[in-house]
């Protein structure tokens, strides 16, 4: 049984799952989409006030929690659609041209 | 057991005999009452199938597709407009691989909106991926639907079946046909044990994800050679139905092929209608023969070319219109087929029955008239035409 993670764009035809089947669960955390990003947020862990507004708010789980703080944002997934910084009330966070992680 | 039945109660008891796990369905005339037995046959307790009523096609077409993702066999029937709401889905149904089955009871498809007999609605559906069997009679659409599983469900194959009978000549025509005992039919029919399923608790699975330009192709050609495949599979499966039934089928049926100089090409109960004129026109001294095509898809396009190799004149009887401008889907189908023949017959196409209209014995001898002033003078003349249809030209 094929994994996902042995699923590339380099594999034929014939080794791939019948109609694309994943026989895996949480298997989109294995693709980088933060490439599709243009705009890129960028944290400003002085102005946070640790309110933990953006975290719920990311649609995609881009911010990380750890033992109740809100970490450094997560750019695999990240796709720099910019609500964190329109929810935030601190403007702890900002947004800046282009792809890269600042 | 010989029992008259309509083409609709053969069928509602074909699925009555498999009990299958799931049937989503909404009525359409003619098919409808398909989906009426099989609500009884559900209500008084004598299967256990899970009846889905739904608002549309288009959501019966999802429960099956839902149903037999989760590991269950689905079964639907339809008819013309509503196998075209489904079209979406039956789609769906072939990419993601699920062997689904459907009954479709051919029917004209709107506009102008008619209830009666073509093919305009399955062939509409010819590309979607789905397997399709025709059947001539009531006794083939009983057979057609009891080989549909094994024939979907062969690993090997893995596609969706479409069985279709015409609308009303078939399906509401009242024939004694020779019923297998239930036993037989759930042997033969055997168990869905798919390898993946979403209900298999042990190894979660995601059926139908987002395949991008990287991926799409590699998928389409799987089922491309999924359709190619089926072509033996669906041989082998009607060779153990000859062993239980005695019944032989084949991709298409030749009658009177042996020595045959003239040959039509088609589809459905036409066939009935056709072989009375072939044998008329027999006694007459006429060679004239017959190629009745049971499987649609995949195309058995080698197979017809050596039926058809040693014939003068072919006729190819297309009873759904398909508006290329240039011929009817059966038309184009078979004479793609015959291109690699050193010598190919004389070949026309002749549009006819649609929305029901009536076609008669003195019409198919008529057209072997055509066919052998064809072989005689080496012209083959117009080659896409209808017949049937009032014109100026024959009231004259």
């Amino acid at each position: 049984m094929i994994r996902a993670k042995d699923i590339n764009e380099r594999t034929p035809w014939q080794d791939l799952t019948p109609g694309g089947e994943i026989y895996e669960p949480g298997t989109a955390r294995l693709f980088n989409t933060g490439t599709w990003r243009t705009e890129t947020p960028v944290y400003h862990r002085e102005a946070c006030k640790q309110c933990m507004l953006c975290v719920p708010f990311c649609p995609d789980s881009a911010i990380p929690v750890l033992e109740g703080k809100r970490q450094d944002f997560y750019f695999m997934h990240c796709k720099g659609c910019g609500i964190c910084k329109e929810i935030c009330p601190f403007t702890a966070i900002t947004m800046v041209s282009g792809g890269e992680a600042r | 057991m010989s029992m008259p039945l309509s083409g609709n109660e053969a069928i509602a008891h074909a699925i009555k005999q498999i009990n299958p796990d799931v049937m989503g369905a909404f009525p359409i005339t003619p098919s409808t009452e398909i989906t009426e037995y099989v609500a009884n046959f559900v209500a008084n307790g004598e299967i256990n199938t899970e009846f889905v009523p739904v608002e549309s096609e288009h959501s019966s077409m999802s429960v099956c597709i839902a149903a037999q993702a989760a590991g269950a066999r689905a079964v639907s029937a339809t008819s013309s407009c509503g196998l075209a709401l489904m079209y979406e889905m039956l789609y769906v149904a072939a990419s993601c691989r699920l062997p689904i089955t459907l009954a479709c009871v051919n029917r004209a498809l709107s506009g102008p909106i008619n209830i009666n007999h073509d093919y305009s609605d399955s062939m509409g559906a010819r590309d979607t991926g789905w397997i399709q069997l025709y059947a001539e009679n009531n006794q083939e659409a009983y057979d057609n639907f009891i080989m549909a599983m094994p024939i979907g469900e062969s690993p090997t194959v893995r596609l969706p079946v479409m069985t279709c009978m015409d609308g009303f000549i078939t399906s509401h025509s009242v024939e004694n046909i020779d019923l297998l005992d239930t036993e037989t039919v759930q042997q033969f029919v055997g168990e869905f044990t798919p390898e993946h399923y979403l209900l298999k608790k042990e190894n979660p699975l995601a059926v139908g994800p987002y395949d991008i330009s990287a991926y799409y192709m590699e998928h389409k050609v799987q089922e491309a050679e999924a359709m190619k495949a089926a072509k033996a599979i669906i041989l082998e499966v009607s060779a153990r139905f000859e062993k239980i039934s005695g019944r032989s089928y084949g991709l298409f049926e030749e009658y009177r092929m042996e020595d045959a100089e003239l040959a039509l090409v088609l589809i459905g109960s036409t066939a009935g209608t056709a072989k009375a004129a072939i044998d008329n026109l027999r006694e007459e001294g006429v060679k004239a023969g017959l190629v009745k095509i049971r499987v649609f898809r995949p195309f058995p396009g080698e197979e017809l070319a050596r039926a058809l190799s040693k014939i003068k004149a072919v006729a190819v009887m297309d009873k759904s219109e398909g508006f290329s401008g240039n011929g009817g889907p059966l038309f184009a189908e078979t004479r793609s087929a015959l291109y690699d023949l050193k010598e190919r017959p004389h070949m026309i196409n002749i549009v006819y029955g649609l929305g029901g209209r009536d076609v008669r014995i003195e019409d198919v001898g008529k057209l072997f008239e055509r066919l052998a002033a064809i072989a005689a003078s080496g012209e083959t003349g117009p080659v896409y035409t209808h017949m049937g249809q009032r014109s100026r030209e024959e009231t004259k």
